[in-house]
């Protein structure tokens, strides 16, 4: 059986924002934008795929268009896919737009009508918003042709029959090869069966010939159905209910060894783990933990649970645990080496359990940056998103605290003699300087409108030692930071 | 009184210590880069400072210092005292504004002798806990000839007597260096204002 979606990319963008009259999908190929997939009325209009969108909107001007994103049409076919997995379990890609699915072993549970499953099929997609032509065959090349060019069900047997009164390119050969055969008068299958073979072979290539005898069963083809993603979630029913949370940890350890077992099989480690815990009042509690680093290690995971399994409200009682690996990244095995410090697990798990507190996102690190600019020589990252990097070189001494800058009252391009900061009257017993620093100009900052800054190191007789700066441009000073 | 600073510095480990003065961070750092290991620095999120890992590349290796950024003091506390007790950290900085109770402070104290780590606490000035070990007043000095000059005095201790010195931090080898004993050196009585 072949389902073709003829419209799949703008159906599945009108189903979330259903638009009135034409609309198009356009794909930039090569130096200009080209329609890509139209509704109904945008062909009622008369406009084709493969057209320039100018040209297009000089046609039809009320014509809305949207960019076209491959990635996701492909995503949402996989998603179709899965959901012909209802019909039966071998179901194939095929192509951009197209599902072929054998369904030789189901169709008795439709009663062997193939027409009431297609019937079934047809009414939840047309709900669903697709467009669909579905043909049926005894090989996936006959059906294929039928979805494209002449719906129906093809008899047991009677492809050959089926197939003659249809053009050439329905049997999914080139469009050189199709061309030629137009050129040559051979317009339908049948006038093509009724040539003989070596001539064929010899003028066209052996791929035309592949293709008819796959189309007529002569030549097996395949069905390639797609891989089961591997799911990371386990549950556990229990026959009677839990409440004391060193029993949830023990169901939750059984579970836990189930699943690291199955992320150690795809070399996979969780990184975001969700516990659900079902109360018999069918009221259900989630413990989410979020990992500094992917894990698949149940000794180590398993403490990391008890602060939230603690605060979980068992109420009369928990009768159904659900342990899900909701996020995963790639954990590949390793060799284990003396080099690694023992200690290096332990400060990941003290992260991951000061995240449950904090936010994983607020536990952070610097990170060397590459600019002269003092606020914007070093970054800030998530400890549990990033790698400790070096080296830090200071090339000129810098404060060990910086702060927004704080306007003092003073004037001329030396720095002050006496001022006064933060409610402190300091004076200046030596000053280091000046350091010019020039902003950045590729980059917009409000922090820099005053433009050049001369950086003084100031030593004051009060013992402070801080860190102005002088803009000259817009005069006035300004102290950023203090060295301890 | 002749004590001496190694016998006081780096502070005992398995306590949690205070620091107080203009100098505390340089006091906390110069700690950092002397007991080695990982850093973990707690601080409130909404503070508009922040520590520059490069002038602080100076004491010790900003690859080893972690920041965590809470929303108040009790989240503060909170962190501190789970990174104490895991002992994956050598030190535990937090910065705390409000004065410390004495079964927080206690808290502390034991979550450190779990861990075998060092806390210390960055206060403002008298608001400190009974609980602590020892207590630190530091500020920086002028000095003429040098510009990493710090006093640094302690103002309580259980387990040994008060003094104070006049220290610089040696940036090559990671050590303090005492210049002389606080008071004894001419001039510094001016200076320290």
């Amino acid at each position: 059986m072949s389902l073709w979606f003829p419209r799949l990319a703008s159906d599945r963008v009108l189903r979330a924002q259903p638009v009135d009259g034409p609309f198009a999908l356009t794909l930039r190929q090569g130096n200009t934008e080209r329609l890509y997939c139209l509704n109904p009325a945008g062909l009622r209009q008369g406009l084709t795929p493969g057209m320039p969108a100018s040209d297009a909107r000089a046609f039809c001007p009320d014509l809305q268009s949207r960019p076209a994103e491959l990635s996701r049409d492909t995503r949402f076919l996989h998603a179709l896919a899965r959901w012909a997995g209802r019909y039966c379990p071998w179901v194939g890609l095929d192509g951009r737009d197209g599902l072929v699915l054998d369904v030789s072993g189901t169709v008795h549970l439709w009663g062997g009508q193939e027409s009431a499953m297609i019937a079934d099929m047809r009414q939840r997609l047309t709900r669903a918003g697709l467009a669909v032509r579905i043909g049926v065959a005894d090989t996936r090349g006959a059906a294929w042709a039928l979805a494209h060019y002449a719906e129906g069900i093809a008899p047991p047997g009677a492809a050959s029959e089926t197939l003659k009164p249809l053009p050439v390119e329905a049997l999914r050969i080139e469009a050189k090869a199709a061309l030629a055969l137009q050129r040559l008068g051979v317009r339908s299958i049948g006038d093509l069966m009724a040539l003989p073979r070596g001539t064929v072979s010899r003028r066209l290539g052996p791929g035309v010939l592949m293709r008819l005898d796959q189309a007529l069963g002569a030549r097996g083809e395949q069905v390639s159905p797609l891989a089961e993603p591997p799911h990371y979630g386990v549950r556990m029913t229990l026959p009677d209910p839990i409440g004391l949370s060193a029993d949830v940890m023990a169901g939750a350890k059984r579970l836990l060894e189930r699943l690291c077992a199955r992320l150690k099989e795809n070399e996979m480690g969780a990184r975001v783990l969700c516990l659900t815990l079902r109360r018999v009042d069918q009221e259900s509690q989630q413990v989410e933990l979020r990992l500094a680093r992917p894990l698949r290690d149940v000794a180590r995971i398993l403490p990391l649970f008890e602060r939230g399994v603690g605060q979980v409200d068992a109420g009369y009682g928990i009768d159904l645990l659900r342990l899900e690996a909701t996020q995963v990244e790639p954990l590949p095995t390793e060799q284990i080496a003396h080099m690694r410090g023992p200690e290096d697990g332990a400060l990941e798990d003290l992260i991951t359990r000061l995240g449950t507190r904090i936010g994983l996102e607020n536990i952070q690190r610097f990170l060397p940056a590459d600019s002269h600019i003092p606020e914007r020589s070093f970054l800030i990252a998530p400890a549990a998103w990033s790698r400790a990097q070096g080296p830090w070189v200071a090339l000129r001494p810098r404060p060990v605290q910086l702060f927004a800058p704080e306007p003092i009252g003073a004037t001329g391009a030396r720095p002050p003699r006496h001022f006064r900061w933060r409610r402190m009257a300091l004076t200046t017993q030596r000053a280091t300087g000046p350091e010019r620093i020039a902003p950045e100009w590729w980059l917009e900052d409000d922090g820099w409108r005053r433009g050049l800054r001369d950086y003084w190191k100031v030593d004051t007789a009060q013992g402070r030692r801080l860190w102005l700066f002088h803009t000259p441009q817009d005069p006035g000073w300004f102290v950023q930071g203090e060295f301890a | 009184m002749t004590a001496r600073l190694t016998d006081q510095f780096p502070p005992r480990r398995g306590r949690t210590h205070e620091v107080q003065g203009p100098g505390a961070i340089g006091f906390a750092l110069a700690l950092a880069g002397r007991l080695g290991g990982v850093v973990l620095w707690v601080m409130q999120g909404w503070q508009g400072r922040q520590l520059n890992p490069v002038g602080a590349a100076e004491y010790l290796d900003p690859q080893r210092l972690l920041i965590a950024r809470t929303r108040d003091e009790a989240e503060t506390l909170a962190v501190a005292e789970e990174a104490l007790r895991a002992g994956a950290v050598t030190l535990v900085v937090m910065e705390l504004t409000q004065p410390l109770g004495l079964t927080p402070g206690r808290r502390l104290q034991l979550a450190a002798e779990t861990g075998r780590s060092t806390g210390l606490c960055l206060m403002p000035e008298g608001v400190g806990s009974n609980a602590a070990e020892t207590r630190w007043y530091t500020a920086p000095v002028f000095d003429a000839a040098d510009s990493t000059l710090m006093r640094w005095e302690i103002t309580k201790n259980k387990s040994g007597t008060l003094a104070a010195w006049d220290v610089r931090w040696d940036a090559e080898t990671h050590r303090v260096i005492v210049v002389s004993e606080a008071g004894e050196r001419p001039g510094v009585a001016g200076a320290a204002g």
